[in-house]
Parts: structure tokens; sequence; C-alpha cells
């Protein structure tokens, strides 16, 4: 049984493996690190907001509003970098604190006026939206010079394969995602709220606390995958990044994360996203599909790993109700 | 310890809520070294007082001394840092984390800023190696018994607290094995020198364990006495208050049994649920159902009322044979079911008793005809009088009231659908020993004004006392039926222990 807490994350993997196995099959050219390195760098900043869905999603939450957050931080840059002298840096610090006050915002209301976190990150998702909009409705290019130095900024990896700034930023805040889940005070926190709520607060877990942290932390990496979305269109546009909370839900499920909360890996959440860029990669090679195959292969993984979750909680419900009849049957015999 | 100061005093403790008084001027001594059980009825005020001194309420008059020192808990947490940990029966750890994630949980051990995992499973290992207990502290908790959960939640109390321990129903779903395992690690701490209070509904376990009880009744203080030598006749009337009336079998009318049978199963079966039986239930009889439990008892019972379909025989009502596929079905014939688990099947508790008690008659009656507010009223006042049910109110949500209360809404409910035949399964588990009585003299009542009754039970005592007749499972097989003079405790263990009973693979 205690295979149980891997297997999903193990599922995921083994897809992963099946799903390049035949990805190289058909088009061996796939077998490469530029390939590695562009499916990585596509997915950067989905990567990067993904991890703290999958915080959001273990401590029994969501967070809808990550893909609004994305597009006002990609709006909000542009802007101030066409209309003022602000430097890039600067301006990223600035977004940064909004969006981290923003998410701890929304997980304020979640917690002190015990809302679900389904409507509370709702109304924050047409709020952020709504707030781009204000700020501009046209795409506005980035042009600063200090963007092209980022953008030009890369590890050419053995096979010509280029490990960009923003892949490695993604690839940072999973190793950082991984250890804060495992190795923290607040990562066991976060499971623990996942677990059951009510024992949480018994046993002296910081509710409050967590729950204002958690969504801090999700609202901070929306902001930070705005800015690497920002670098890798060169534009803040505020109809961008529409439905990418909804990727990055579907990324932490395939990746074998229990959507009650309590259960999952980042690690898996990392296999999600390269799961997905597969797919993506895949359509682009074969140049005939449709890209919306991508959405319908999705479609039926999530379908997938939400049977299989529902199959292994049935399992070990049954397995639990049978040790509870088997030892009661021994209390009255006894 | 003769001369020692007591490890925890409470005196002339008050508690009220909304003007009803909960506590009223209790004192409450612990020794170290001691374990004292903590007993009382339903609404004893056991529950306020241990809420007291677990800083989940605050009190309103009086004090509480830890080690001579008078504390005011603000939350739970806080009593647990001051040295007063708390387990409750539904145990309250994680069952998604770790053993060793549960130990130290809030308080793990760090180096170089993170958690040192190698250490917390280590010190895990070590604090349950003091408790005989030899476990995997990597796995999740949720792989091992809920007497094996119990122990961790214990030491983990231990080992924060350290200094009272207070269990609150620890063994209600536990069995004796492991009842004996838990009273070993209790024995183990109250040798270390640990005060302990042990609230428990089990007597048997309360002449096991303890060394001194205190019984409370309405919120006051009966009285604390040292165990040794407590005549248990002389507890059981400290608790209630006035004296229990011997268990008598009832005398049966001969003429019942000669009757046309009310409700007959030829045949009836489910495979994996419980094999074909034949049994007539009659107006005026009590049928009782025996068995260990996963023996089939319950299962037999949603055959009847047609929660599960059986795949082989036939049920009539009164000589005619009908399509038992669904509870409105069984419901329409004039069944009623009250099920074992009223928290999760029976009470919606957000409710009021008025609307807990009006649901199936509604139900029966279709929702294009809904019942008065001025019928659900006097239908609702009818059966708490009839029945006894203690509420302030008929408004009052469900979830405030007792367990036996809770049952009693239950009954109620079915029995203003006006049933010829009703199922009971465990209708006293979990109830205090007043309403318990309560409970079964309601059963004859309604047997001897003509109802057809089912009762699946596992005290045996209760059901020689009350039933016609006796079928005893085993196995999920019918393997005997009772009558008359047979009926008594020892032949239903016989017929469960015959043929060398092979135990339950349930």
């Amino acid at each position: 049984m205690k295979n149980s807490k891997y297997l999903p994350l193990l599922a995921t993997f083994v897809v992963f493996v099946l799903a390049y196995v035949i990805c190289i099959s058909v088009f061996p050219n796939m077998l490469s690190t530029r390939v590695a390195g562009n499916l990585l760098t596509d997915n950067a900043f989905l990567g990067i907001t993904a991890v703290g869905m999958t915080f959001v999603i273990l401590s029994g939450g969501i967070d809808l509003s990550v893909g609004s957050v994305i597009a006002f931080t990609g709006v909000f840059l542009s802007v101030i970098l066409r209309d003022t002298s602000i430097h890039p840096l600067a301006a990223f610090v600035i977004v940064l604190a909004l969006t981290t006050a923003f998410g701890a915002a929304m997980g304020g209301v979640i917690f002190f006026l015990d809302m679900p976190p389904f409507i509370v990150t709702l109304a924050g998702m047409f709020l952020a939206r709504g707030i781009s909009y204000l700020l501009t409705t046209e795409s506005v290019p980035i042009t600063h010079p200090f963007y092209s130095t980022l953008q030009d900024l890369y590890i050419r990896m053995p096979g010509g394969g280029r490990l960009t700034l923003i892949a490695m930023i993604m690839l940072a805040v999973f190793a950082f995602g991984i250890i804060l889940a495992q190795r923290t005070r607040f990562g066991t926190y976060v499971y623990a709220l996942g677990g059951n709520l009510t024992s949480a607060q018994l046993m002296g877990v910081p509710v409050a606390k967590t729950t204002v942290g958690i969504y801090a932390l999700s609202g901070f990496l929306a902001g930070l995958s705005g800015i690497v979305f920002s670098l890798y269109t060169s534009a803040g546009y505020s109809l961008a990044a529409v439905g990418v909370e909804l990727d990055a839900i579907a990324a932490v499920v395939i990746g074998g994360t229990l959507l009650t909360g309590g259960y999952g890996f980042v690690a898996g959440t990392f296999l999600g996203i390269c799961i997905q860029g597969l797919i993506q990669t895949y359509i682009v090679f074969d140049g005939t599909l449709s890209s919306w195959w991508t959405k319908i292969v999705i479609g039926l993984l999530l379908f997938g790993f939400i049977a299989l979750q529902r199959g292994l909680m049935w399992m070990s419900e049954r397995s639990a109700r049978n040790m509870r009849h088997a030892s009661a049957a021994q209390a009255s015999s006894a | 310890m003769a001369n020692a100061q007591p490890l925890l005093s409470v005196r002339g403790v008050s508690k009220a809520f909304l003007g009803v008084s909960a506590l009223e001027n209790v004192d409450f001594t612990l020794k170290a070294g001691e374990v004292h059980a903590l007993l009382g009825e339903n609404g004893a005020g056991k529950s306020t007082l241990i809420k007291i001194i677990t800083g989940a309420y605050r009190r309103d008059e009086g004090e509480v001394l830890l080690e001579g020192t008078p504390i005011f808990p603000r939350d739970v947490v806080d009593a647990q840092k001051l040295g007063i940990g708390t387990v409750y029966q539904e145990v309250n750890l994680l069952t998604n984390l770790t053993v060793a994630e549960n130990l130290f949980l809030g308080r793990q051990p760090k180096r170089f800023g993170l958690t040192d995992v190698r250490e917390m499973n280590r010190r895990s290992r070590a604090i349950l190696d003091t408790y005989g207990l030899n476990i995997d502290v990597t796995a999740p908790l949720a792989n091992f018994s809920v007497a094996i959960q119990q122990v961790v939640a214990i030491a983990r109390a231990v080992d924060i607290s350290g200094k009272v321990l207070v269990l609150d129903e620890p063994t209600a779903s536990l069995d004796a094995h492991e009842v004996e395992m838990l009273f070993a690690v209790v024995r183990q701490l109250r040798e270390r020198g640990m005060g302990i209070i042990f609230i428990s509904h089990f007597l048997d376990q309360v002449y096991d364990i303890a060394d001194t009880i205190t019984v409370l009744r309405n919120g006051r203080l009966i009285d604390t006495v040292p165990v040794a030598g407590l005549d248990r006749l002389k507890l059981v009337s400290m608790m209630l208050g006035r004296q229990l009336e011997a268990d008598v079998k009832r005398t049966i009318d001969p003429n019942t049994a000669k009757a046309e049978p009310l409700v007959s199963l030829r045949g009836l079966g489910k495979r994996g649920n419980i094999d074909p039986l034949d049994l007539d239930i009659r107006q005026g009889e009590v049928v009782g159902i025996a068995g260990l439990l996963g023996s089939g008892r319950t299962e037999t019972a949603q055959l009847v009322f047609g929660i599960e379909r059986a795949d082989s025989g036939t049920i009539s009502v009164a000589g005619t044979p009908v399509n038992m596929s669904s509870p409105r079905k069984a419901i329409s014939h004039g069944f009623a079911f009250c099920p074992e688990d009223r928290k999760t099947d029976g009470i919606v508790g957000d409710l009021s008793v008025r609307e807990n008690i009006i649901f199936a008659l509604q139900a029966q009656r279709g929702w294009m005809r809904p019942l008065s507010r001025s019928e659900q009223e006097a239908l609702a006042d009818r059966y708490i009088a009839a029945l006894d049910i203690r509420t302030s109110d008929r408004e009052k949500p469900i979830k405030f009231l007792s367990g036996g209360n809770q049952q009693k809404v239950l009954l109620a409910r079915w029995l203003a659908t006006n049933p010829r035949f009703l199922i009971l399964d465990e209708p006293t588990r979990g109830i205090d020993v007043g309403a318990h009585a309560e409970i079964i003299r309601l059963i004859i009542d309604l047997c001897e004004r003509g109802m057809a009754l089912l009762v699946i039970s596992s005290e045996l005592g209760e059901l020689v006392g009350y039933s016609s007749r006796i079928i005893v499972l085993r196995d999920r097989k019918m393997v005997s039926e009772l009558t008359g003079d047979e009926i008594s405790t020892e032949h239903i263990m016989k017929a469960i222990a015959s043929h060398g009973a092979t135990g339950e693979a349930a």
C-alpha cells in the first residue's frame, strides 16, 4: 500500500516514457537536445505557474486567477517600459510585489471570510483581466534593450540545443518547489491542509498563515510566469494567456496530484508539463494535424488520470474496510 | 506520590451556554501517576469539563491549577504547550502524512534551514520504540490500523505535552486485542508519572484501567471515588441517578406465532452479501438478528428494504409477492428502516428536529403535496412528547442533540409514516444508558401495539430481552432460528460458535 502514494507519479512517468518512445519511433529527430531545449522554452511560463498551482491543489484549493495574472503582468511591464524610464529589473520587482500581494489577498479572503477558493479566485481572475484591459487593449511591444540581452542568454547543450534563460528559470522554480514541498515546514503544512483541515488545526498548524502563504506563492509564481511570458513574446497583451490556469490544472492532475488535495508531487507536475509539451511537439513535427489535437489528447489523458485516482481511492477504501471488518470480527469473537 | 500536590486541580468551575448551565461548581483533582476515569451520561458535562481543561472553551467561573499554578489556556495548542495533551475518539492526525511527519508536525528538526528528514525519522523510531511499536515511520499513517494511529496520537501528545493526557473515548472503534495494546501504553505512561484522564462508555474498561472515578450528572459533580471496591450497580446508579431495573425476558403472546406472516422472505439472497434465507415476520413480533460484525446482518436488512437488490428469492407482503427494487417501493408497502450509522445515513445535522421528523412522511406523500407548517409542527410536537425527545425547541438543529435523542428523532421520522414493518439496525449503539433503556421500552411498546419489527443488535442481552424470535447469522448465512425458551444469550453464542467457527472472512 505504501506504493499507492507514488503510483500516480509512476503512472505519469510511464505515460511520459511511452509518449516519448512513440514520438521518437515516428520522428527520430525528436531525440535531440534541440527539441528538448525548445520544449522547455516553449512551456517555461506554463511550468512556472503550474508549480504554484501544485501547492494550491495540494492544499485542497484551486487558483483560477493565474492566467489573468500572467496577462496583467505582461501588460503592466509593457506599459511601464513604454511610458516610463524605469529599468526592467525594477519593474520586475514592482510587478512581483503586486501579484504576490494579490495572491495573498485572495488567500486572506479565502481563510478569513471562509469562502470557497473557486469563487474567490474566479473573482480574482475577472479582476486581473479587467485591470489589464484598463491599462491597454492593444498588444504593446517591449523594445527595451535589456529584454534583448535577457533573451539572448542561453547555455549551449551538447547536440546544439539551447537551454534558454527562461527554461533555466523554470527548472530552478521546479527545484525550489520540490524542496519547498518536501523539506520545509511550510510544505508539510500544505499537505496537512489538504489532508484534513480540522486535524491540521488541532495539531497546531498555522492555517491562516499557510493559506495566505499558498495563494501568495501562487500569485508570485504567476507574476514570474508573466515576466517569462513577456520575455518569450516580447510584448504585453491583455488577451494573452487565456485559459492558462486550466492548462496548469491539467498539468498538475496529469502529474498525479489528487484534485481533492493531500497527495501529489511537484516533480509530477514537471512530467505533466513535459507530456503536454511532447504532444505539441509531435503535432508540429507531423505538420498535418490540427493543433486542437493537443486539447483532445490532454482531455483523454485527464480522463485517464481521474479514473486512475478514483480507482486507487476505491481500492484503498476497500482494503481499509476489509481491515476494519476483520478486526471487528476478531473483537466480537474474543 | 502520597503527599505530592495534585498535578491538575479544577476548583469550582462553572460554564453556561446562552444562559443554560452546562457545568456548575465542579471540582476535579488529578494526581500524577493516576488514571482518572470521567463518567457520566451524555449531557452530564464531561466534554464541557474536558474542553475547559484543554483550552477549547473558556470557563465562566472557578480556577484550573496545573502543578499549583493557575492556567488560562487560550486554545488547544496553548494547552498543549502548557503540558495538557488530548487524544480524541476519531484520531485527529493526518493520514496522508507519514508517521514521522505526524509525530513532528510543527516542530520538525531542521538542518541548514530545511527539515532534517533522517533525524526526524530516527527520533520517531526512538519515540515509538518506547511504546513497543516497531513500524515503518516513513509510511503514510493511513497504512496502519486505528489502534496504531491511536498510539501514534498518544505518542505525539505525550511528547509535546508530557504532564496531563486526556483520552476522550479512545477505545470506541478498537477490538479487544487493540484495547489491550492501548491499555499497556496507558499503564506505562502511568508508571512514568503522567496524569491520565480517561473517558469511556465501557464500564469494563474503566474497571480495568482506572484508579479513580469521577461521576458527573447534569453538569454537577456527583462523587469522586477510588475504583477498588466500588460496586458496579452503585456506579451505574450514580451515573443515572436512579436504580436500574434488572433485565427480564418479555412474555410473548403465543397467539402471535400462529398469525399469518406480514412479511415473508423465501430464498432471499444476494451473492457476496448474504446467502438465500427464509424468514417470516408477523404483526406483533420482534425478530432479532444476531451475529458478528460482517456476518451479513445489515446486508439482510438492506435487501429487505430494497437498498440492495436481491439476485435470488422473493419477498411477500401480507401474502402477495412484491418487487422490492428500491427503498421507495419498500416505503410504499409500509416498511421503515433506521440505519446503523445515523450520522452518515440518517440525520441531516443542520436541519431542525421538526424537519428531520417530517422527512420520510413528506417523501412518501410526494413533493407535490407538501405538509403544511402547522401539520408539521403538530407532528413534531406529538413525537417529541411521545418519545420524550429532549430538545429545548423543535426548531433546534438536530446536530446539537445528544446521540440518544438523535436516534429518537430518527425513530420518530419513521413512525410518522405509520409503518407496518420497522427495521432497526443497531438502535442503541453509541447512546447513553438512560436513552438506551427508553429505546428498548419503545421497541416493546411498538410491538405490543401490533407492529412487526426486525431488529439488528450486537448487544445479545438486549436482543434476548425483547425478541419473539432470533435468527443467527454467521459468515453470511443464517445458521439458526431460536424461538421460545431457546432464546438466550448462551444459545446465540453457541449458534455463532458452532461448526468450529471458521472465523470471519469479511
